[in-house]
């Protein structure tokens, strides 16, 4: 059923003033909507005419910036990206799952920050290479190995997804994880030695139970299971060619 | 002026437990086997063993009769199945287990571990002396 | 044992704000409007039926470990000699059993489903002419392969029971 235009919906939003409230609670306003219109831009009609001090964080509007990630009836989503079409009457939108609330639907991602810098996310190169030798060739199947991994756009929604980031506020968590494993599978890439550590630490991905939500809630087709699970695999290899004296151990 | 903002357990700030390594490969590697067996032929051992032979349907109800077991266990395959299933099985589900207790928001930590794993070990030499002790 | 606070701050419980980190020199605490606030986990599987699912997989681990236990029983039994073999056999026999081991058949059927449904995800990625092979064919042919494997297992323990 599609809305047609100028039908209004009713928008549960979780509010969360730390200088005033407790604890988060819901906050109902009813919506003019289009059919072409998103979650966030019923956000955005509500702090434009309806209530200045609602807090959400947005930029691109169009599903590249990663920012505008909430969770839609409790499913993880880019609000920028669901539509209001696909729901009917009432909608409830709250803050990303498993991460602390700043205000609103405003997170606290300074955890995902330093997870994101101990994975190394950037090319560590065998050599150090001259401009002059121009730039590195790859074959598609050696682009193939690590490309579906590079289109993340750090929009935490495998986060909100995982309840084992819930429960263990170390875990390194899906996206990381990913984006490690995207490095160590480039070819272009010599760093796997100082990223496997991360992987076989007591934060890292051993504490994947392969629940598989990540994969499922990720706006970019990333499969953010599968590279966890590739990086145990990697580390269980490495852990016993360690016990044989062969693997970089620690 | 820095604000300073610790928001949660910083892994820097966690420092040495966090960053120590996981014993888990190992853990997971006998999970994952004892899943795949367990996958693959479990259904069908259940339904062999504990359906089929003690109702004789389809199978005769005397096919696990001490003679018929004693042979299975004293072949050299024989054994070697029987214990991969029996000790795969109870690291399957010892690991399972123990991750489910977190999941249910119970830090078990390293005590847990030993109780978890250390019976999923104590199965392992159990089954391993049973079979041992009917010869060859 | 102790239940996880999301925060590691002694003191606070899940659920509630928790005044973090004031400014470093002046200030102190009250000074900082941040009160970053966590959410309890507590009951989380049950908020979508996603969860629900992983959590009934995970507990087919209960059963798995069950019927492991028996197994073992009998090997002890077999050691103990025949006399003692024979009365793990007639316990095979009992009611109780044999509806026990419908319920295990029930449950191990669920973990062989569930397991081969992950699998694309916990094994590298298979490529079929530089192409990754879909998810529902790494499925079906792991379904496949364990219903082969089921269907000789049966037929070698026919041919042994003769």
């Amino acid at each position: 059923m599609q809305h047609a235009l100028n039908e209004s919906i009713e928008i549960e939003v979780m509010r969360y003033r730390p200088e005033q409230d407790k604890a988060p609670f819901l906050q109902t306003w009813v919506v003019p909507c289009t059919e072409d219109m998103s979650v966030l831009q019923a956000l955005q009609y509500i702090k434009d005419h309806l209530d200045p001090t609602l807090s959400f964080r947005w930029s691109c509007r169009q599903a590249i910036c990663g920012s505008c990630g909430v969770m839609v009836d409790g499913i993880p989503k880019l609000s920028c990206k669901t539509f209001l079409r696909d729901y009917r009457g009432r909608i409830r939108v709250e803050a990303l799952a498993n991460f602390p609330i700043e205000r609103d639907l405003v997170i606290v991602m300074d955890s995902f920050m330093e997870k994101l810098e101990s994975v190394k996310p950037w090319i560590i190169p065998k050599e150090p290479r001259a401009l002059e030798q121009g730039e590195y060739r790859q074959t598609p199947a050696q682009m193939e190995a690590y490309a579906q991994y590079s289109a993340c756009i750090n929009c935490l929604l495998c986060y909100a997804a995982c309840p084992q980031v819930g429960l263990s506020p170390d875990f390194v968590g899906p996206a990381a994880l990913a984006l490690l494993h995207r490095y160590n599978s480039d070819s272009r890439d010599a760093g796997a030695g100082e990223r496997m550590p991360v992987v076989g630490a007591e934060s890292g991905a051993f504490h994947c139970t392969a629940v598989g939500y990540c994969s499922e809630v990720c706006p970019k087709g990333v499969d953010p299971a599968s590279a966890v699970n590739q990086a145990k695999g990697a580390s269980v290899r490495e852990y016993f060619l360690g016990f044989l004296g062969k693997g970089g151990g620690k | 002026m820095k604000l300073q903002v610790r928001t949660t357990h910083s892994i820097r700030v966690a420092g040495d437990k966090a960053q120590r390594r996981s014993p888990e490969p190992i853990f997971w590697a006998l999970f994952g086997a004892g899943g795949m067996i367990s996958a693959l032929i479990g259904p069908m051992l259940v339904f062999i063993t504990g359906i089929a032979i003690p109702l004789g349907f389809l199978l005769p109800a005397d096919a696990m009769r001490y003679e018929n077991v004693l042979a299975l266990v004293q072949n050299p395959i024989g054994k070697a199945f029987v214990l991969a299933v029996v000790a795969f099985f109870f690291w399957h589900a010892a690991h399972r287990i123990f991750h489910s207790l977190h999941d249910f928001g119970i830090d078990a930590g390293n005590g847990a571990r030993l109780v978890f794993y250390g019976s999923a070990f104590v199965a392992t030499v159990a089954a391993a002396l049973a079979l041992l002790a009917v010869g060859f | 044992m102790k239940t996880i606070d999301p925060l590691h701050k002694p003191g606070h419980a899940a659920g509630s704000p928790v005044y973090l980190a004031g400014r470093s020199g002046q200030g102190g605490e009250a000074a900082n409007p941040r009160r970053p606030y966590v959410r309890p986990m507590a009951g989380w599987w049950r908020r979508n039926p996603f969860f629900v699912r992983y959590m009934a997989r995970e507990g087919s681990a209960l059963f798995v470990g069950a019927y492991a236990l028996i197994l073992l029983v009998g090997l002890i039994r077999l050691a103990q000699g025949e006399a003692a073999f024979n009365g793990w056999l007639a316990a095979l026999q009992s009611p109780l059993s044999i509806a026990f081991h419908g319920l295990l058949l029930a449950v191990f059927a669920f973990h062989s489903w569930t397991w081969f449904e992950i699998m694309p995800k916990t094994m590298p990625p298979v490529r079929v002419g530089g192409r990754r092979l879909p998810e529902a064919a790494i499925t079906g042919g792991a379904l496949a392969a364990a219903a082969a494997a089921s269907l000789v297992l049966f037929v070698i323990v026919r041919e042994l029971a003769r």
